[in-house]
């Protein structure tokens, strides 16, 4: 909305001087109230990144006492963090890469807008629905080893001795397994609406040439895809490294600590080791990595919702 | 892709009914066991045909949950009530604090503007443990713990970014010619909102609305961290089950599928919604 344009109307609604004045602070008084409701959320952010500079144990009070960045230096030389943060970056990777690849094959699948292709779009989209957690749950009961339908279905090809989430070698597999269940389906969602706006021309000159199909899929259809690409694995990045849902409702962090990815092991450090200070610096460690990543992934979207504006209005 | 010939195009078929049998089987094969008995789920091999029984839905109803060591009082219902109490609460809430906003930073440039979007928008990425942890101890000392208020609160940060980011896009979109020519009318600024803006708005604030719903509805860690028994909502309610000693698979399949039955049922319906919150939320804004 130009200046012009609202000096134009104020022209003719109030005066002048009291038009801009209201002018001044409504746009303040409309968006205050959504900004007080959820701004409090400052203060425990603030008491977390106080904690996490305390020695603080809820099991031995008497020891509180503020130690500055005892809490990160310890990190350095401690096995369990380091664990911590190779399994988080394993199950984001493998997570965010497996998403992807089928993501976009289903998206290719289903480019073409038929009947068919709409319904199985629409019939995929529904583990999106389902919380993960439940999502865990339903996923528990198909590998229960006494009745579970997929141990009995890997028991068929000879995995007999198959013990999903409950065996330390196969517990992130089963974990991946469930969030690629319930987050494919989104990626897939955004590059088949990413595919479905692409323009035509390009695609048309390339099959009146004759161009290989590997050849267009390469040099025409990825490269004008990148953008809902990045944003797609971007976003699914800054969930899968805060996953906590999936894995806590599977194993609780388990078997022993096999899956103890930060929001989990924070939670653990907290509720079950009493330990708030640990607990909390892991946190901020996390939120740093968050931050970061919701950085660039802010930048990356903006850059493509005014392409996508740019190109509706052409 | 005009093109096609007969093997890509049963190449793509194949490939399809695997997609399709990957991501749908959970879900039918729950829906199955909740109707089964204890005996039939352990059958091995496990099949297909078996003549069906309401026992673990009737048992979730009326919260007697018939177990191999007695009957187990668990009030499932009273999760789902919270569920909806919880969701439609808080998408509500959000609604009319969003709208607004989302109506003064599309069609506003003022100070700060940017700053409190992204503001908002920020709480939708941090992780929820940093500020529920510490908000458990503050929660207990002004004794919103284990209230639906302060749930209901606590929930703005999953629905009101969400809302308000989907909002604004569709602002974004709608010329704001229409209001414009309602003013020099002689309307007023309020008469012009109610009247113009938010009917305009209307397809957006819906996928919004939905899509927060679903969010709110699928949330586990805010409730699980704030909530105890009586207010937990079905996330983790169903949970619970698994822990509660003897109880019957069937009846942990029928809570699951009644949990999950209302964001389904709402993504089937309103599926042009979803989609398009969706990909406003995500990629457009």
């Amino acid at each position: 909305m130009s200046a012009l344009e609202h000096a134009s109307i104020s022209a003719k609604t109030a005066s002048p001087s009291r038009r801009r004045r209201r002018q001044k602070w409504l746009p303040y008084l409309l968006s205050l109230p959504a900004l007080l409701v959820t701004v409090w959320i400052v203060i425990p952010f603030f008491t977390a990144i106080y904690y996490s500079l305390l020695r603080y144990r809820l099991s031995l009070p008497q020891l509180k006492g503020f130690v500055w960045f005892d809490n990160y230096l310890h990190f350095l030389s401690d096995g369990r963090f380091w664990y911590t943060v190779q399994v988080s970056l394993l199950y984001t990777v493998i997570t965010v890469v497996v998403e992807l690849v089928l993501g976009l094959g289903i998206a290719i699948l289903l480019q073409r807008s038929t009947r068919f292709n709409n319904l199985a779009a629409m019939l995929l989209l529904l583990p999106l629905m389902v919380a993960p957690a439940l999502a865990a749950l339903m996923w528990k009961l198909m590998t229960n080893p006494n009745f579970g339908i997929l141990s009995y279905l890997v028991g068929l090809i000879g995995l007999t001795n198959f013990r999903w989430a409950s065996d330390p070698s196969t517990a992130l597999f089963t974990v991946i397994l469930v969030d690629v269940w319930v987050y494919t389906p989104f990626i897939m969602v955004l590059l088949l609406a990413g595919l479905r706006s692409l323009p035509k021309q390009p695609f048309e000159a390339a099959a009146l040439d004759g161009v290989p199909k590997t050849f267009v899929f390469f040099r025409i259809t990825l490269p004008m895809l990148m953008p809902y690409i990045l944003t797609a694995s971007l976003f699914r990045m800054l969930e899968s490294i805060q996953q906590f849902d999936i894995i806590y409702a599977m194993t609780q962090g388990g078997p022993g600590n096999t899956l103890t990815v930060f929001q989990v092991e924070s939670y653990l450090q907290f509720f079950q080791f009493t330990n708030v200070g640990r607990s909390a610096a892991l946190l901020m460690v996390l939120w740093a990595i968050t931050f970061f990543l919701s950085n660039v992934f802010v930048k990356n979207w903006l850059r493509l919702r005014e392409r996508a504006q740019g190109i509706s209005e052409e | 892709m005009q093109h096609m010939s007969t093997g890509e195009r049963v190449l793509r078929g194949i490939l399809i009914a695997l997609a399709l049998i990957f991501f749908l089987f959970p879900i039918f094969w729950i829906v199955l066991m909740s109707f089964q008995t204890n005996a039939q789920i352990l059958r091995i091999p496990p099949s297909l045909f078996f003549s069906p029984t309401l026992e673990n839905y009737t048992s979730l109803i009326t919260g007697q949950l018939k177990t191999a060591s007695g009957v187990l009082t668990l009030n499932f219902m009273q999760n789902l009530f919270n569920s909806f109490i919880l969701s439609t609460a808080s998408v509500a809430l959000s609604l009319v604090l969003a709208v607004p906003a989302a109506y003064a930073f599309a069609r506003y440039k003022f100070r700060f503007s940017e700053d409190i979007a992204f503001t908002l928008l920020s709480f939708k990425f941090a992780p929820p443990l940093l500020v529920l942890l510490p908000l458990t101890i503050y929660f207990q000392k002004i004794g919103l713990a284990n209230t639906y208020f302060g749930l209901i609160w606590v929930y703005q940060l999953i629905t009101l970014p969400l809302i308000l980011w989907i909002v604004r896009g569709y602002f974004e979109d709608i010329s704001p010619d229409i209001e414009h020519a309602y003013r020099i009318a002689g309307h007023s600024w309020a008469k012009t909102f109610f009247k113009i803006s938010i009917p305009l708005a209307r397809p957006g604030i819906a996928a919004a609305a939905l899509l927060s719903f679903i969010f709110a509805w699928n949330n586990f860690v805010f409730a699980l961290v704030l909530a105890s028994a009586d207010k937990q909502p079905v996330t983790v309610g169903a949970l619970a089950f698994v822990t509660a000693s003897g109880i019957q698979y069937g009846q942990i399949a029928a809570a699951a599928v009644i949990s999950i039955t209302p964001t389904l049922a709402l993504a089937l319906f309103a599926q042009r919604y979803l989609v398009e919150g969706l990909s406003l939320g995500a990629v457009k804004g």
